[in-house]
């Protein structure tokens, strides 16, 4: 079989950082990564006809993601207990403002936030977009720039001096 | 969206950001830009905000993914795939047979001096739940592809300290490697009331063979017991009691290659 776990284990960073920024919490994503490489492997047959291999990965993940019918699994102790669920990149300052930007994408529908991150991320071409995705060219630009627009403004939103108050 | 043009569509604008356009496109947006401020300081907006999510999240790149992934990552081996099938078909007859368990025909195999003997008659009994539960475990987790262990033999102190800490006791996974088997790695099963522990060891046929370590013993067991000896279709268990802590060999190999591997785990010191 020309099969080459090397091109998934090279993968593994990638739909890692990806699946983090789709799903809310650190072991989700892990979980989201997990499925995708099993799957890859249950179709490996197809290897050989699939010319690119990103694409059709992030498509698998992409389809395991949008059916949210992935089998339900209990959490077991990880060894890496103090991994911040949040990659820490930034300093102080910086790193309130990236809460901000993590929150601002979750609120985000799904289908916005993939087109994004793919963009973002991946840098991948609109054109591969929509073949990952299986939508039209149009829907993806549609959706890049309503997502867009939407994470603008409410970052802008956050931005602003919030008052707080005690409730009572 | 905001007012779109004449000239400049805003599939554009955006390709423009993403150096998805080609070059005489490109100068046209930029003059169009230069003749709109509203519009460029927007799209510096959404390029600000593209490099702020590759900045939060680029990070992740540099992390080392779980032992379970790099595992998910690898080619499951064709032996694994016979073993699948092999385990459903034990693990649905070991549901609905009963546990029978015979005593050791001959008493003379155990050498090791503080092992009392086993009583010896030859009538099924039950086994007690914590060997039946270690079959089950065996049966369940040996056959696994991807996942047979949480935790690695390539990370043995990690290994003993996880395990010993969520135990509640320290615990050391015994070598077999003078009855050739080597350590895969270990994980954390429930037992009734707590944690208990199940190792895994496979020979260099690939055969796998899971000690199972639990507190969790029948009150009218002794401190310390015979090995004795289960059978379920094709899955064979040695185990006994030691100091209060029970022990489970399960395996598919044949009755006297499990107790030459028992007799080995027992002369050790599991439990520090």
């Amino acid at each position: 079989m020309p099969l080459d776990e090397h091109e998934l284990l090279n993968m593994l960073p990638r739909l890692r950082r990806y699946a983090r920024a789709l799903v809310r919490h650190k072991e989700e994503a892990d979980d989201l990564v997990q499925d995708t490489l099993e799957r890859a492997w249950l179709k490996s047959s197809l290897w050989r006809g699939v010319a690119d291999m990103r694409g059709w990965l992030f498509s698998i993940m992409h389809n395991l993601h949008a059916d949210g019918a992935r089998r339900p699994r209990i959490h077991t102790v990880e060894l890496d207990d103090n991994t911040p669920e949040i990659p820490i990149a930034a300093q102080q300052g910086e790193q309130l403002a990236m809460r901000d930007l993590q929150a601002a994408l979750n609120q985000l529908p799904d289908e916005q936030r993939e087109v994004l991150l793919l963009v973002a991320l991946e840098e991948m071409a609109y054109a591969d977009i929509a073949k990952t995705l299986n939508i039209p060219m149009g829907t993806v630009m549609s959706r890049l720039s309503r997502g867009r627009e939407r994470l603008r403004i409410v970052l802008e939103t956050q931005a602003k001096p919030v008052h707080l108050r005690i409730v009572k | 969206m905001k007012n779109s043009t004449h000239t400049v569509t805003e599939a554009e604008l955006h390709a423009s950001i993403d150096g998805q356009l080609s070059s005489d496109r490109q100068l046209e947006v930029d003059a169009y830009l230069t003749a709109h401020p509203d519009e460029a300081r927007r799209m510096q907006s959404y390029q600000a905000q593209k490099q702020a999510l590759r900045d939060l999240y680029n990070p992740v790149l540099n992390e080392k993914p779980s032992a379970r992934l790099q595992y998910a990552a690898k080619a499951p081996r064709p032996w694994h795939l016979q073993r699948i099938a092999a385990g459903l078909v034990i693990a649905i007859s070991s549901a609905g047979s009963a546990w029978v368990a015979r005593g050791m025909a001959d008493e003379n195999t155990l050498q090791t001096a503080f092992i009392q003997p086993y009583a010896g008659d030859n009538a099924p009994h039950k086994l007690a739940g914590f060997a039946q539960r270690a079959a089950v475990a065996h049966v369940v987790y040996s056959p696994d592809t991807r996942r047979p262990v949480e935790v690695g033999a390539d990370q043995a102190q990690q290994l003993e300290n996880w395990l010993s800490n969520r135990l509640g006791a320290p615990i050391k996974p015994p070598s077999l490697q003078s009855v050739g088997y080597t350590l895969i790695g270990g994980r954390l099963l429930p037992g009734e009331r707590g944690p208990v522990a199940q190792l895994m060891y496979h020979d260099a046929s690939g055969q796998r063979l899971t000690l199972y370590v639990t507190q969790e013993i029948p009150s009218q067991t002794q401190a310390t017991s015979a090995f004795q000896f289960g059978q379920d279709g094709p899955v064979n268990v040695f185990y006994w009691v030691d100091k209060n802590m029970g022990y489970a060999i399960s395996s598919g190999s044949a009755q006297p290659d499990l107790l030459r591997v028992a007799k080995v785990v027992h002369q050790q010191k599991i439990m520090m």
